[in-house]
């Protein structure tokens, strides 16, 4: 076994850190996230709150855990709607193959069509603004990229002797498809996930950033940038933690991705 | 040659027929009378039975289908719920402010970035290689709105430099409206290098592997001669695909820089109007940014045998 990569490492503990803090924010945050003070309000840094308070005097460290909790929540089911609806769509393709598969993926490569955040905005218009209509949004929009990577490998698997085996022993299909091929699609899904949530904490940053996402008084990453925004003058604060927040989540998760495709790809061995 | 042209037009052909059917088929899925959400709040109930005959309500299916598609044909994307202006001449004049922006800053990443990457796969594990890849993969992390909120603060708020917000057009006044996309223009030149960097690296590695390339460097020829005319033209046909994708995901992706820089472009109008409920022109935004993307795919796609004339071939 090859170890890990330093930026391997470095892309474990960033999402490492990320994933504590939303543990962390469950049960406790140094000060009440939603508790407005107006006399500190816009307070700079300090020893009380240490990354400072916003426009209503709350606590912004308070309100950063929360975020990530939102970020870690609607990332992964974004990422787990994806995987599951993709992988069963791709299995079912790759496996039945004819005219099954030549229909799925027409539609599927129609979806890839669009830009995903354009899809996604588009079916906001639909569900509606907040959190679950994003899940759904990113979701839908995210499963045929998945669907065609699944297909993929599911085709060349197929052909294996060891499937061949598992039919001629009597196994019906569906013990076959989920026992022998799906494991060995893991591979695939895991570095296409990793990426995916990634996308999906970007995106739902983006969208809260434009309003479109989790409503305000509830904390996001995003939405904090976009009420900070007005204030980044007198407040730097406001304009710099939550964008610093984004930008070392989705660094952890290239710096993994990376690390994850090198191991577990086969095409990309020897490139490094 | 011809044969691939007429193949890669007719693949498109499927795409824009889902995609227009994708549009129409948005409104009728929200709850609601179609007639009274293409007329917003206020309409009157003679107003919205006129609307009904109108979108052919009483039709079936794929008869309302083919009505909105032969209106949309002549140009008639309805008017919008919010003003009463026309869809078409609204969404098109946003969406050329967008393209200037989103065009100008793919040429100028393109031009820094793949020269970079190759260089970084030439020097594969150098020092300059790993800060390059280091470099890229933070760039490419940092998300535009937050990017573009730092450079506004350094650059307009704190040195005072460049005007902070708002538009003016580059018709109207050609310097002063160069001003005012700088910083919108660099935010997406430092991010879309990032991605640029690394794949342009990695398809040059690629190519670098073969044995062509240890042929060419035994004929003697300068390195110069093997990373350009040889290793490059084989190696770009991957990142050209990448160029022409990241154009077509900017277009849709484009409102949260707008809103940055508060630009009226084609992304702020879409938002826009999702809050105002102005489903004809979210419908007209959804048309063009699918179309403009399957578009720009396809002339990328024709462009393709130019860097590796194989393609057409196959």
């Amino acid at each position: 076994m090859k170890k890990f990569t330093f930026n391997g490492l470095i892309g474990g503990i960033l999402i490492a850190i990320l994933l504590a803090t939303a543990a962390i924010g469950l049960f406790w945050t140094p000060f009440d996230p939603m508790k407005l003070s107006f006399t500190a309000r816009l307070a700079a840094p300090s020893a009380e709150h240490l990354l400072g308070t916003d426009e209503f005097g709350r606590d912004v460290l308070s309100r950063l855990m929360i975020g990530a909790r939102a970020s870690v929540w609607i990332g992964a089911l974004t990422v787990g709607f994806a995987t599951v609806c993709g992988t069963l769509i791709g299995l079912v393709s790759g496996y039945a193959r004819g005219w099954t598969d030549g229909l799925i993926m027409a539609v599927n490569n129609a979806l890839l069509a669009f830009p995903g955040i354009l899809l996604a905005l588009g079916l906001l218009a639909v569900f509606g603004a907040n959190q679950y209509g994003i899940i759904f949004a990113l979701g839908i929009a995210y499963t045929p990229s998945m669907a065609r990577v699944v297909r993929g490998a599911v085709l060349s698997l197929r052909e294996r002797e060891f499937i061949e085996a598992s039919r001629v022993m009597g196994n019906d299909e569906l013990y076959t498809m989920f026992r022998h091929i799906l494991p060995n699609c893991l591979a695939p899904i895991t570095v296409l996930a990793t990426s995916m949530f990634g996308w999906a904490i970007l995106s739902e940053s983006a969208l809260s950033f434009l309003g479109l996402g989790v409503p305000p008084p509830a904390p996001t990453w995003g939405n904090m940038l976009a009420a900070g925004r007005p204030f980044i003058q007198q407040a730097v604060w406001l304009g710099l933690f939550p964008g610093l927040c984004i930008a070392l989540t989705l660094l952890g998760i290239n710096l993994l991705g990376d690390a994850l495709r090198d191991r577990l790809d086969p095409r990309m061995r020897g490139l490094k | 040659m011809l044969r691939f042209i007429l193949n890669r037009l007719l693949m498109a052909l499927p795409t824009i027929a889902f995609v227009s059917v994708t549009v129409f088929a948005l409104i009728r899925f929200i709850p609601g009378d179609p007639a009274a959400l293409m007329l917003g709040d206020g309409a009157e109930p003679h107003q919205i039975a006129a609307m009904r005959t109108e979108l052919g309500l009483d039709q079936s299916m794929p008869q309302q289908f083919l009505i909105w598609a032969g209106n949309v044909l002549q140009g008639d994307f309805g008017r919008s719920i919010v003003n009463d202006e026309a869809v078409l001449p609204l969404v098109v004049s946003r969406f050329m402010v967008s393209a200037e922006i989103v065009v100008v800053a793919v040429l100028l990443a393109s031009l820094i970035a793949v020269p970079a990457g190759v260089i970084a796969a030439w020097r594969q594990n150098s020092l300059m290689d790993l800060a390059l890849v280091g470099t890229a993969t933070v760039l490419l992390s940092i998300p535009t709105f937050w990017l573009g909120l730092l450079l506004l603060l350094l650059f307009g708020l704190k040195l005072g430099w460049l005007p902070v917000l708002g538009y003016v057009s580059l018709a109207d006044n050609v310097i002063g409206g160069m001003l005012y996309l700088v910083l919108p223009i660099m935010t997406l030149v430092i991010h879309e290098a990032g991605v640029l960097i690394r794949m342009a690296r990695a398809s040059t590695l690629e190519v670098l592997r073969l044995d062509y390339i240890t042929h060419a460097r035994a004929k003697g020829l300068s390195e110069g001669a093997v990373l350009w005319r040889h290793a490059f033209k084989n190696a770009f046909g991957p990142t050209w695909t990448m160029i022409g994708l990241i154009l077509g995901n900017l277009l849709g992706g484009i409102a949260v820089i707008e809103t940055v820089f508060t630009i009226p472009g084609l992304g702020r109008l879409m938002v826009d109007s999702i809050f105002a409920r102005d489903y004809p022109v979210i419908q007209g935004c959804l048309l063009l940014v699918s179309l403009s993307y399957v578009l720009v795919n396809l002339v990328v796609d024709l462009l393709y045998p130019l860097f590796d004339p194989r393609v057409v071939a196959e």
